[in-house]
């Protein structure tokens, strides 16, 4: 039916037909029936998981991993460049597929769930489609070009979905704030995409790759061209400094959270440099740039997450900081490295953000201060969280565990500094994630609603996402994973399961991991040690932790309202009202122009215009008054008119023969 | 002296030209109808004086204005009422009154 | 020699009489003068070799079109009017002087094929040959009978009493 694999545009096609079902018919047509919306969005998605599996299952058996598909010409210019859009898939491609449809679908299945009733239901699945159909894009493509389309698209996706409920005002403005915040980043992409086309000629991701890695694109082009690039993935993977919208960003639904913001989109960023790592790993400096703003983020997004009391925020800036893990696993270790944590991250964090929407849904809050004692009401829930968290945390044998290690191995060699700064992050991370744990599930119930588990629509996504996270990181446990990339080898199950003990590493971040969930256990459980004291001994800390290194207020407060609007475009608005609109409007124009040429153009309208006008009807009236006296009504007069008329022709009888 | 065409023509225009210079310069419409009566007659002095001398044997003119003669009557009669109608309704004959259809 | 001194003598009778309308002030006078007048264009008529149309002319224009014009002028008795002149009469003179002048110099300029076969004796059969015989006259002939007819209902609707 399909020549050459070409089915694989309707992995992507597919949730866009979705997409056009729902707004431009379910929406007008079948007001009344939203679950229809869901119904087709579910469908779609599954389809794409079940193409998106074929695909892998093909790729694993295809030579070199990757399957070719052909292109489609797009802008043809004779003699010159030409674009196509085409798509490349190889194991980067099929890795991040299975992510996406998978997280997707889950989230899909959830958001029946959690946002039945909602008024806006149609909106919610339409821009849930566009946004699979997005990433699904973003991960096909090859050609930066189309790349940074779709990025763009996905960028949108996520404005309209943090703003769903855009009647609340901290809800449009945070859609706002992560619109502006990636087009910061986005600037920087596309000057990064410009640079490299200027000087090679293509958007191919494959032919810059074989530019990168025989030398003749390289030097300061290569390095600013991949440092734009990154600054892409830091506005979109909300990297130090461009970190400030994801926080915000949890006003959207959680689903929104589990599925944009943790799973896919912030993980598009370290896609993006797993796709165009050749370009990186011919520039040292573009690599290790990657690697510092990789590395601080990690510890400073894990530092901030210690003191918040926003369930969703804490697992927020616990995205960010997780983030900085991969990019530091990517710059250190390679793609396969950076793309394992990826991979594990997606079905932990997107598990701990769906369990935090079930919590919701039961408590009717975000604030932890006000849960606790949720073990016994709603064990689903808990257990499924709890599996999420000691992934995250890095506990043996679960996913999160392998990939950490793998990351903490390639830094310690590569980046020893940041190593450290990692190290730290471990217990940071575990101790904060564990004091979600115990605030939310530990003790007894501090609030008053009436709590109970969720519908089985919610908790079987949580229970498959649980496996996931409980077994994800198994897929590299024989080096299947690395191998599957092109690099490192594969050993024995046994080896690889209980082989990685033989190390000193494992242990000492095993041991990192453990005593901060001690902390916490003894901090939020047991209250061993008292927060308030804690929190009072360290107050300075604390107070910088809380208020996010004061990093919105240095944005907001002084970059935009003092620098931007109080500096740079008060100089523009002076400029232009005075200057402008004073000198060359009043004097030039208004002085010169209107008075002299228009008060002519307005005179000669006046007086030569209208008079003429005027005269013409003037004319006419005055001859008609004139002319109608000829009509006298006496008939002598006529009599004599016509007399006079016949010696007039008797007279040119004569005269003229 | 024989009296020649040019005779009988020459009476016809100066009867004529008199009877138009009565027709437009009397007020009473009475009048104005007898000057039109005498320019009539003045055109049939010619056509017989046509016929007498140009075409004798054909009449031509004689019949003209027997015709002539006929039509003349018609009118008077016609003018003549219509005269008296506005007579009845103005109680004038003057014709320089009559002038309802001026601007 | 008869011909001459009748034709001067119906000319001036004729003029006369035409003058004698148009610059009488009382109009019963006029409409005698122009009887007369008539009546020398019938004299004028006969010496025309056209008996015919005199007694013709004698008939109706006497007989009838004369006698409506008294019976009309009697019925608007606008006598204490008269007949006077109006603002006109200077350009109707000059107009009407025109005219004639005009009208003679035509005459006395223009060649006429005076024919030489003397006139008809009587014109009567004559007449009758040329209306009723063939390719004659009799179109108009049926015709003027109609024009009078309709003349007549004209007149009497026009006169007709509107109550």
């Amino acid at each position: 039916m399909f020549t050459e694999n070409q089915y694989i545009w309707l992995i992507f096609l597919i949730p866009l037909l979705s997409f056009a079902v729902i707004s431009l018919i379910l929406k007008p047509f079948f007001k009344n029936k939203p679950k229809i919306a869901g119904y087709v969005t579910i469908a779609a998605v599954a389809s794409s998981f079940l193409l998106s599996l074929w695909v892998l299952i093909q790729l694993i058996g295809a030579p070199h991993h990757e399957l070719s598909v052909p292109d489609i010409s797009w802008v043809i210019i004779e003699g010159g460049a030409s674009i196509n859009l085409g798509l490349i898939v190889d194991p980067l491609t099929g890795i991040m597929l299975m992510v996406v449809t998978v997280v997707s679908l889950m989230v899909q299945i959830y958001s029946q769930g959690y946002m039945k009733d909602d008024p806006g239901y149609h909106r919610y699945y339409a821009a849930m489609s566009l946004f699979t159909t997005a990433m699904l894009g973003l991960v096909l493509a090859n050609s930066l070009l189309l790349m940074f389309v779709f990025w763009e698209l996905v960028g949108l996706c996520s404005y309209l979905l943090i703003g769903f409920w855009f009647h609340r005002p901290s809800a449009a403005n945070a859609a706002k704030k992560a619109f502006l915040t990636t087009r910061l980043g986005d600037f920087g992409f596309l000057a990064g995409i410009l640079l490299l086309y200027a000087n090679t000629g293509t958007f191919n991701v494959v032919e810059l790759h074989e530019l990168a890695a025989s030398g003749m694109l390289a030097g300061t082009v290569l390095t600013w061209g991949a440092i734009g690039i990154f600054a892409g993935a830091v506005g979109k993977s909300a990297q130090f400094p461009l970190h400030v919208w994801l926080p915000d960003a949890m006003e959207g639904p959680t689903p929104v959270s589990a599925l944009i913001h943790a799973a896919t989109m912030a993980a598009a960023g370290v896609f993006l440099v797993g796709r165009t790592y050749p370009l990186f790993e011919n520039s040292a400096t573009a690599l290790q740039t990657v690697a510092i703003i990789g590395g601080f983020t990690a510890i400073f997004a894990a530092s901030i997450g210690l003191v918040q009391n926003d369930i969703k925020r804490v697992l927020a800036y616990s995205t960010i900081s997780q983030l900085g893990y991969m990019m530091l696993g990517l710059a250190t270790g390679g793609v396969a490295v950076g793309i394992f944590h990826l991979f594990n991250h997606a079905f932990f964090k997107a598990l701990l953000f769906l369990g935090a929407g079930s919590v919701n849904h039961a408590t009717k809050t975000f604030d932890m201060r006000e849960m606790g004692g949720l073990r016994k009401a709603m064990p689903k829930t808990y257990a499924t969280f709890l599996i999420g968290a000691l992934s995250l945390a890095g506990i043996w044998p679960l996913s999160g565990f392998w990939s950490k290690d793998e990351i903490l191995v390639k830094s310690l060699e590569n980046q020893p500094v940041l190593f450290a700064l990692a190290m730290i992050t471990v217990f940071m991370t575990a101790f904060y994630m564990f004091r979600v744990i115990f605030m939310t599930f530990g003790g007894e119930y501090r609030g008053k609603e009436h709590l109970h588990e969720s519908s089985s629509v919610m908790t079987i996504p949580l229970i498959i996402l649980a496996v996931l996270a409980f077994g994800s990181g198994l897929f590299n446990i024989t080096g299947g994973f690395g191998a599957f990339f092109g690099h490192g080898e594969t050993y024995s199950f046994i080896e690889g399961f209980f082989g990685i003990f033989a190390h000193l590493l494992p242990w000492l971040s095993l041991l990192l991991a453990g005593l901060g969930i001690f902390m916490a256990y003894a901090i939020y459980n047991k209250k061993w040690l008292s927060a308030e004291a804690m929190g009072k001994r360290f107050a300075p800390l604390y107070k910088l932790f809380y208020h996010k290194y004061w990093f919105d207020e240095l944005y907001e407060g002084i970059i935009v309202k003092k620098f931007l609007i109080g500096g740079i475009f008060r100089v523009f608005h002076f400029f232009d009202s005075k200057i402008i609109d004073g000198g060359v409007n009043t004097r030039f124009v208004q002085g010169f122009i209107v008075r002299n040429l228009f008060s002519w153009f307005k005179s000669f309208d006046q007086k030569g215009v209208d008079g003429a006008v005027t005269g013409v009807a003037d004319t006419t009236l005055i001859a008609g008054k004139t002319i109608r006296r000829v009509q006298t009504g006496q008939l002598q007069f006529y009599g004599l008119i016509i007399g006079m008329g016949i010696i007039i022709l008797i007279a040119s009888l004569f005269l003229f023969g | 002296m024989t009296i020649g065409l040019e005779h009988y023509l020459v009476l016809s225009a100066i009867l004529f030209s008199i009877g138009l210079y009565g027709a437009l310069a009397k007020h009473n419409a009475i009048v104005i109808l007898m000057c039109i009566e005498i320019m009539l007659s003045a055109v049939n002095i010619a056509l017989v004086a046509f016929s007498r001398y140009i075409v004798p044997l054909q009449l031509t003119g004689q019949i003209f204005a027997i015709f002539a003669i006929a039509i003349a009557a018609a009118e008077t009669a016609v003018g003549l009422a219509i005269i008296i109608s506005i007579y009845r309704s103005r109680e004038t004959i003057d014709a320089g009154k009559i002038d309802l259809m001026k601007w | 020699m008869g011909q001459v001194i009748s034709f001067w003598l119906f000319a001036v009778i004729v003029i006369g009489a035409a003058l004698g309308v148009v610059l009488l002030r009382n109009v019963f006078r006029a409409a005698m003068l122009l009887i007369l007048g008539f009546l020398a264009v019938a004299g004028i008529f006969v010496l025309l070799q056209a008996d015919f149309l005199a007694a013709i002319q004698v008939l109706i224009y006497i007989g009838a079109i004369g006698i409506l014009i008294v019976l009309a002028i009697m019925l608007t008795r606008e006598i204490t009017m008269g007949s006077p002149s109006n603002k006109f009469r200077i350009p109707a003179l000059i107009i009407a002087a025109l005219f004639a002048g005009g009208v003679i110099y035509a005459v006395f300029n223009t060649p006429w094929q005076i024919s030489n076969s003397p006139p008809l004796e009587t014109t009567t059969s004559s007449l009758a040959v040329k209306f009723f015989g063939e390719n004659g006259f009799i179109l108009p002939l049926e015709i003027v009978p109609i024009v009078l007819l309709t003349t007549i209902l004209g007149a009497i609707v026009l006169i007709k009493d509107k109550k």
